[in-house]
């Protein structure tokens, strides 16, 4: 990535960042003429959570999504078209509603582990180098299967509220979560995003096929197990939190190689920036909508998302029928 | 010297120790499952073989990342695209110096083509940006598997002209190309050595006959006529 581009990148996310804590500026301002003590707690209270999560989400949506288009040599793979969000929300669910454990560290490793079953099914299902057609298909098995069994434990749960409750999760919403929720998303989100970064060199090795990195001295089976956990763990830590968000893991690694010649592993950092900054947009967009209620921002991703994701497929198929 | 003792690939390559000399290019024939690429693959390191590799005193296996890139590199017989690189991003993934990736370029004579997009390209240009990747870290060994194939005729010649001089395993599937070029031919069979020396006397001892199958009549390979079979079914 050139130092013009690493420049406009950092200056983008600056401005979301200050934009995402300042607006709506008009509550700030009265607060300010009252008690200026109110408007710290409310900038770090209730506006931080927020704009950090979005940040360190996004982040983790586009590097896991960077690392497992690599894995599988597949521009088209990424955390919620490979069924690993559905397995999070899912093992989320069974934590919260069939278990009866609330906390955010049961919720965390709930996802964790969904999220990680979810991965090991699609390796089982359509294999390490899948054909696109094999990797979507398998991916959307794993998606449907997910969310039957996240309905199925929602209408099983003792609380009959179980629906009404999980709605505005499920959908991703950022709203209203606090400092702690925010820290027990992000530190090992944050850890997983760093582990992944050192992969950046084995995942470009890949790019010329899993014997010729071998023969360079990597370990490819070694990778691919960290690649697999860290996602799983950094989706899920994210997802117990804020639910599931779509299309930021596969939308941000695609704009990110447009920046690194195409390298499948040198994308994954600046993949984690542009990620941090499409869900800060998001978030931004989502406050703005004149819509009377906070729309839940995965809505937004995927409305904006999925038309980009017929537009990739489009193009693949007229290049290939060329 | 490149010294490898004892190395194995569980069901495909039988323990076997060989010493190749700087400079010489190695030809490696034998009929398809004979274990060819297991033996590339067992010196690459690649499939988690057993035994030992060492190239000039070093230690293949603990050599560091930049160190091994000088050592050896492996052409695989896939000329499939893992990733739509450009030719010339895929080349420089070898670890080898900017001047190093673009004395490959030239001498490969890819020009414009390592600009482009490797699932663009015909699949034997996409051979030439995959060999110019192997030789550009001038490594000590040059594992190739089947380089010529998808090459045309006088890319073949140049590039067993350009492999001269430098020290390389080669596979291949011509025999008159192999015993014609190489310093030294392997015969391999079933996972073994089946037979190693000067091309001369390899093509001319009983080993091509016993392991093909074929003789060579009035100019021509042909299949054997002995009875039974010349070689025992797998």
């Amino acid at each position: 990535m050139s130092a013009r581009a690493t420049f406009l990148l950092t200056l983008l996310l600056g401005t979301a960042t200050a934009l995402s804590l300042a607006v709506p500026w008009g509550d700030l301002a009265a607060l300010f003429e009252e008690d200026r003590r109110l408007v710290w707690a409310v900038l770090v209270e209730l506006r931080a959570p927020r704009t950090l999560l979005a940040l360190i989400y996004g982040a983790t949506l586009a590097a896991s999504g960077a690392a497992v288009q690599a894995l599988f040599a597949n521009p088209l793979a990424s955390p919620d078209l490979t069924g690993t969000t559905s397995g999070a929300a899912l093992g989320a669910v069974v934590t919260a509603y069939l278990i009866g454990l609330s906390s955010p560290l049961a919720l965390s490793l709930g996802a964790v582990a969904g999220a990680l079953g979810a991965l090991l099914l699609l390796l089982a299902l359509a294999g390490p180098r899948a054909e696109t057609a094999t990797l979507l298909l398998a991916g959307l098995a794993i998606s449907a299967l997910a969310g039957a069994l996240t309905t199925l434990a929602l209408a099983l749960a003792p609380s009959p509220f179980a629906f009404y409750d999980a709605y505005d999760w499920l959908m991703g919403s950022l709203v209203d979560r606090s400092l702690a929720q925010a820290a027990f998303a992000g530190i090992p989100a944050a850890i997983a995003i760093l582990l992944l970064l050192r992969l950046s060199r084995p995942l470009d090795a890949l790019a010329l096929g899993e014997e010729v990195a071998e023969s360079m001295g990597y370990r490819i089976a070694h990778l691919r197990r960290w690649v697999v956990c860290l996602t799983a763990v950094g989706v899920g830590a994210c997802v117990a939190i804020c639910g599931a968000i779509g299309f930021v893991g596969l939308v941000a690694p695609i704009f990110a190689r447009g920046l690194t010649g195409g390298h499948p592993g040198r994308a994954l950092w600046p993949a984690a920036l542009i990620g941090a900054l499409l869900l800060a947009a998001a978030d931004l967009a989502v406050r703005a909508a004149p819509l009377g209620r906070t729309l839940p921002i995965g809505v937004l991703t995927a409305l904006l998302g999925a038309p980009f994701f017929l537009w990739l497929v489009a193009n693949m198929r007229w290049r290939m029928s060329r | 010297m490149i010294r490898a003792t004892d190395i194995a690939l569980a069901g495909r390559l039988q323990p076997l120790s060989l010493a190749l000399e700087p400079g010489a290019l190695v030809c490696l024939v034998g009929p398809n499952g004979s274990g060819k690429t297991s033996l590339l693959h067992a010196l690459a390191g690649i499939g988690a073989p057993a035994g030992r590799v060492e190239i000039d005193g070093v230690e293949v296996k603990s050599a560091p990342r930049a160190q091994r890139a000088r050592l050896l590199s492996f052409l695989p017989a896939s000329r499939d695209i893992h990733w739509p690189l450009a030719g010339r991003d895929a080349i420089a993934l070898s670890g080898a110096s900017a001047a190093q990736v673009e004395a490959a370029i030239d001498l490969l004579d890819l020009g414009t083509l390592a600009t482009r997009r490797m699932d663009r390209l015909s699949t034997g240009e996409r051979s030439r940006i995959l060999i110019a990747r192997a030789l550009a870290p001038e490594p000590a060994l040059l594992l190739l598997d089947e380089p010529t194939a998808n090459l045309d005729p006088l890319w073949q010649l140049r590039l067993l002209d350009l492999l001269h001089g430098r020290s390389a395993l080669v596979a291949m599937h011509d025999l008159d190309d192999a015993a014609a070029h190489a310093d030294r031919l392997i015969v391999m069979n079933e996972g073994r050595v089946a037979a190693d020396g000067p091309p001369e006397e390899v093509m001319a001892g009983p080993a091509i006959g016993a392991v093909f199958g074929i003789e060579r009549a009035s100019g021509r390979w042909r299949p054997l006529r002995t009875q039974g079979g010349p070689r025992s079914s797998r």
